[in-house]
């Protein structure tokens, strides 16, 4: 299996490149560069002409291109034109902050979603149900930003539950309990919201997913054993019924990584998503491409994460 | 142990299935018994309630959507009355169920070995490595000569053939009193099929086991079956031991079966088949004689009005009066094969 981990990872490398390419031409597309927030009415139009000479923008394409990818390769994807600082560091704290959203985020969807799930599709067509189905469609129809609004709104000024912005408080240093405990309190409302939102799927396909199991054949051959209903159910139906929201948990992952962009910047929390907009309406193309390239290779990781999740929960599956 | 000793006993047993609102029988007052080392089968087309009443003997139904009525007498229990809890205490150990399609009657993600220690964990005392080691008997008794390498397997890396037998070495795991197989070669090839059946027999020599044997096929009701049940329209139509029913079939659905099954050396090139449907569950009439429907050139008259099971000879019961004055059709103009 690892061998072909190996392989897979290979692959990678000129999928990655096609896609750098892809980013690089289309980044250069955008109207504006970099120094067209800097005018003033005072300024020197020579003086904008000798910086973007000496920051390489009036070569060709393809010389920014080679230049650019030689260093990216090195891990060196320049430095941002807005904050002045190197690109992989501001996105390196960045990242982190995201990353540790989007994995309390999952872990609240899957906490909520499972058993929800799981209990509908067990009580199919009770009381109980029906509020689950309907709770589904409610969180399906309502658009995230409108969500994130309300919650920010209702538990956030209203009440004063959460903090409304940044992802810690200043007054703790890195390191100690206390700042622990407040980058998670200011991650729990932008979390529990992508999490809520996040939900609707896994509960309607695992519900589904049990409805239909409760009739297969290996079920009954189960319940022929005389095991009492629990174990039929803990035993054959769920583990089953689980394939495939584990095969989707790769691509979850990545699309929580990747699709925190409007959580981000309305509950004004610095990480990925807040950043890419930003730098997006700034013209920041170090930044804008680093971050795609970044995009890009999570979401072939989350493929390759799906696929080994899958090799390892289900037996008929190996990795070839 | 007392060979005629009966087992299960089932009287006017009513199982319906709801349809919208309504309960419609698909095994509609059928009575039958089982005795000891005894394989009664059970025949007739697909969708004559023949493995509804296979499942309703072993309780497998879902109980919202189906009404199980009249009496499934085993050890003094009635068996339709009894609640899932205490079902649960009989169906695995004392009645075991083999399945028809052996493709998908096992959990595909769980080994081979897991699969059979299932039933034997919950209904005997038995400690680990005892059940691990009755694993590997029963893959021995059923066939299956690598045992411990097969125990460790999951459900795929097997062959059809393979798969029925661990179905069969589940079915069998707790040494039940009675096996229901349900068309258990079906699925599988025909050099399959013979093997099967062969187990099926040395294990009921075994062990004495009484064996239901839901069927399509009246080869394999040749070479397996004591007694055999014709079962038409939710009804049994006709019964009698396998000598007798072969020997001298008498009524009309069961010679048409008969008479349906190609012949090597005929001349009629055409093949016989029994006009019409089994009538769908909704549109069944209920009264008169069921099978009317298909030979209509046999009067009204000739069949009863509420057919009931006469005993035309020790043993060999048959409903309705029909098959007296019953001649197939190409034979009216005067015509005999």
């Amino acid at each position: 299996m690892w061998k072909i981990i190996v392989r897979r990872v290979l692959i990678m490398i000129p999928q990655l490149f096609v896609l750098s390419l892809l980013i690089f031409i289309l980044a250069k597309q955008l109207p504006g560069d970099p120094f067209t927030g800097l005018l003033t009415p005072d300024t020197d139009p020579n003086r904008i002409e000798e910086l973007r000479e000496l920051a390489g923008l009036n070569d060709p394409w393809y010389v920014q291109y080679v230049n650019w990818i030689g260093n990216a390769a090195q891990g060196d994807f320049g430095k941002s034109y807005t904050y002045k600082i190197k690109v992989s560091t501001l996105i390196g704290e960045k990242a982190l902050n995201t990353f540790w959203l989007s994995l309390v985020s999952a872990i609240i969807l899957y906490l909520i979603a499972i058993p929800l799930g799981v209990l509908a599709g067990r009580y199919q067509d009770t009381i109980f149900d029906k509020i689950i189905v309907f709770y589904s469609f409610v969180t399906y129809a309502i658009p995230t930003f409108v969500l994130a609004l309300i919650f920010l709104f209702i538990f956030g000024y209203q009440l004063h539950w959460f903090p409304t912005v940044g992802s810690v408080d200043v007054k703790y240093d890195p390191g100690t309990a206390g700042y622990f405990w407040s980058k998670l309190y200011h991650m729990l409302l932008p979390a529990i919201t992508t999490a809520i939102l996040g939900t609707t799927s896994v509960i309607q396909y695992l519900r589904s997913e049990i409805i239909d199991a409760k009739s297969l054949d290996y079920v009954r051959t189960a319940r022929s054993k005389g095991i009492p209903v629990n174990k039929v159910y803990s035993r054959h139906i769920f583990r089953n019924s689980l394939l495939p929201i584990a095969a989707f948990l790769g691509f979850t992952i990545t699309g929580l990584l990747v699709g925190s962009i409007f959580i981000e910047t309305i509950f004004g929390y610095p990480g990925m998503g807040q950043l890419f907009i930003s730098s997006l309406l700034s013209r920041d193309y170090s930044v804008i491409t680093a971050l795609v390239m970044l995009f890009g290779l999570l979401a072939l990781l989350g493929s390759l994460l799906s696929d080994i999740i899958m090799s390892i929960v289900d037996p008929r599956i190996r990795i070839e | 142990m007392n060979s005629t000793e009966q087992l299960l006993s089932i009287n006017n047993l009513h199982t319906g299935f709801r349809i919208k609102d309504t309960y419609f029988d698909a095994v509609d007052g059928v009575s039958i018994s089982l005795k000891r080392n005894e394989i009664l089968a059970v025949v007739g087309e697909s969708g004559c309630g023949k493995s509804t009443l296979a499942t309703s003997i072993i309780g497998l139904h879902d109980h919202n959507k189906t009404r199980v009525e009249g009496e499934i007498i085993y050890k003094g229990i009635n068996l339709a009355k009894l609640d899932e809890e205490k079902f649960n205490k009989i169906r695995g150990e004392e009645i075991g169920m083999i399945f028809q399609d052996p493709l998908s009657a096992l959990n595909p993600l769980m080994r081979i070995g897991d699969q059979i220690e299932e039933g034997l964990a919950f209904h005997t005392k038995m400690s680990k490595e005892q059940r691990e080691k009755r694993v590997f008997e029963l893959l021995d008794q059923v066939g299956i000569s690598n045992p411990k390498r097969i125990a460790k397997q999951f459900p795929h890396q097997l062959s059809g053939g393979m798969r029925q037998r661990v179905i069969i070495a589940i079915a069998i795991s707790c040494k039940p009193n009675i096996i229901i197989a349900d068309e258990p070669t079906t699925a599988l090839d025909v050099t399959i099929q013979a093997q099967i059946l062969d187990l099926l027999k040395d294990l009921q020599a075994e062990t004495g086991a009484g064996i239901v044997l839901i069927t399509h096929d009246l080869g394999v009701v040749a070479e397996v079956a004591d007694r055999v049940a014709v079962m038409y329209a939710g009804q049994i139509i006709e019964e009698a031991s396998v000598e007798e029913l072969f020997a001298n079939p008498l009524h009309p659905y069961t010679r048409s079966l008969f008479n349906s099954i190609p012949q090597m050396n005929s001349e009629n090139e055409k093949l016989q088949v029994i006009q019409g449907i089994v009538p769908s569950l909704t549109n069944l009439p209920r009264t008169g004689c069921r099978f009317s429907a298909r030979i209509p050139w046999i009067s009204e008259g000739m069949h009863e009005e509420n057919p009931t099971m006469h005993e035309v000879s020790p043993g060999h019961l048959v409903r309705c009066t029909c098959w007296q004055h019953f001649h197939f059709e190409s034979e009216e103009g005067g015509i005999t094969r």
